[in-house]
């Protein structure tokens, strides 16, 4: 450090700190248990992610939920680097289940903050569209018979707009913005 | 005993990209005698939207759930995902009382209730528990005598542990004994329980990249001539995305990556167009003249 940089500690201030934010977090499905993590770091060592990673650290974020850091967490884009693999779920000491928080989280991201990966965005568009998250190209389906195989189910899109409406899925798509990568 | 039945599941992924795997996959379960009912209508499993709304992830497993029950019969998957999410969602309506009410109040605004009478299971638990070792081994006529190979499991089959309680997932068994059933050998290797990583390739490449690199790095040091697969994501990283992550690292990995049918399905005498192995980025070229010779 050069000694005209002054050092600013990374403090947390109190005013950032929700009280409350893990007493609600806690009342959604896969984070009820969050108030049981005592910090070990077994989720961050065994996490596939963390092991290429400089961001994402799930430790910190089941601290940071406790803390009530909400909006450093819902800010932090590292949130979408975890692969669901449920490594941490199954080593957890306190049997936390840290990838339902950071499920929560990207949800409560993109319904309070209406900010999500681009990627999601499309699948979305392409399930809404066809029943299928993808696409699947006129060429494919004569391929389809050429090879034998028995044509692809029909999709029953009134039923699938419909469970997108109920579930409010559609409001929270209707004005999100997006973002294309995350940092390592 | 009757004949197994299911009502297959194909997912997105497979009918997309991964033709290969459906149609090996079809071509051992007729010889093994599991029948196959096509789904009489479809929405994609739900898994891609669960980091969007956990509800519409329910909503929608429950509602592919609701066919099934309908037409009083278990669900085969194919792909890892899907079974994990439809496997999770059933088990959870089944358990989960309040959650069951909450999601048959969205499934009632399309005409359906979720029930819970039927069960899920992924192609490798119907290999092992509805047919079972002694008649794949019966139905193996070339056996693959000095082919090594090694597996990937992948997580959704096996993790998180409570949900399924079938395979361990901290040393997953039942792809190694299905692969030692075709005669091939079945490696150990470094990590082989680990993640691909294919689920976040949309917002970041280079973290599954150097994921796949150090699984491939394993599975050379071992002297693997193949990695097994059972799940398109899974395929997807370690196959499509092989060239690209040769490049990425400037190294030759050259390492056919199989589904598990197109390695039973050459033990059981198929000849390899059958099987769809022309499909595959990474030409199996040398096992199959290995094979063949």
């Amino acid at each position: 450090m050069s000694e005209t940089q002054e050092y600013v500690p990374n403090v947390i201030k109190a005013e950032e700190m929700d009280p409350k934010f893990k007493y609600e977090i806690s009342k959604l499905p896969g984070a009820e248990k969050i108030m049981l993590c005592f910090q070990c770091g077994t989720c961050t060592a065994d996490c596939p992610i963390s092991r290429f990673s400089d961001l994402y650290r799930p430790r910190k974020i089941a601290r940071m939920v406790q803390f009530g850091l909400k909006d450093r967490l819902l800010s932090d884009n590292a949130l979408w680097l975890c692969s669901t693999c449920f490594t941490c779920v199954d080593h957890c000491p306190q049997n936390v289940e840290i990838a339902g928080i950071v499920r929560v989280l990207r949800n409560l991201t993109i319904k309070e903050r209406g900010v999500m990966p681009l990627v999601f965005k499309e699948l979305a568009s392409n399930l809404l569209k066809t029943g299928y998250v993808y696409e699947i190209p006129e060429s494919r389906h004569k391929k389809r018979i050429e090879q034998g195989l028995p044509q692809l189910p029909k999709p029953n899109l009134e039923d699938v707009a419909k469970i997108f409406e109920v579930t409010g899925s559609s409001k929270i798509l209707e004005n999100v913005k997006t973002f294309e990568k995350v940092k390592s | 005993m009757p004949e197994p039945k299911y009502l297959l599941f194909l997912g997105c992924v497979i009918p997309y990209r991964l033709s290969s795997y459906e149609i090996s996959a079809r071509k051992i379960l007729d010889k093994l005698g599991v029948e196959l009912v096509e789904m009489p209508e479809f929405n994609c499993c739900g898994f891609p939207m669960d980091p969007i709304n956990h509800d519409l992830m329910l909503t929608l497993a429950a509602r592919n759930l609701c066919l099934a029950e309908k037409q009083n019969l278990n669900i085969l998957t194919l792909c890892n995902g899907c079974f994990g999410i439809l496997n999770e969602t059933n088990k959870m309506l089944k358990e989960d009382k309040k959650l069951r009410e909450k999601v048959n109040g969205y499934l009632k605004e399309i005409g359906m209730e979720f029930k819970g009478t039927i069960e899920v299971k992924h192609l490798v638990h119907v290999l092992v528990e509805d047919v079972g070792f002694e008649k794949i081994k019966n139905a193996v006529k070339k056996p693959l005598t000095n082919l090594r190979v090694t597996q990937h499991t992948g997580c959704h089959i096996v993790r998180p542990k409570k949900l399924i309680e079938k395979d361990d997932p901290e040393n997953p068994t039942f792809l190694k004994t299905l692969i030692r059933l075709t005669g091939a050998e079945c490696l150990d290797y470094m990590d082989e329980a680990e993640c691909c990583g294919n689920p976040i390739i949309g917002v970041n490449e280079t973290i599954p990249f150097q994921m796949a690199k150090e699984k491939f790095d394993h599975i050379i040091a071992v002297g693997a001539q193949a990695l097994i697969t059972v799940c398109p994501f899974c395929h997807m990283m370690y196959d499509l995305n092989q060239p690209r992550i040769e490049k990425a690292f400037n190294m030759k990995i050259g390492i056919p990556v199989l589904h598990y049918p197109q390695l039973l399905g050459l033990a059981m005498g198929f000849p390899p167009e059958e099987l769809a192995l022309n499909e595959l980025r990474v030409k199996p070229t040398e096992l199959l003249s290995q094979i063949q010779g």
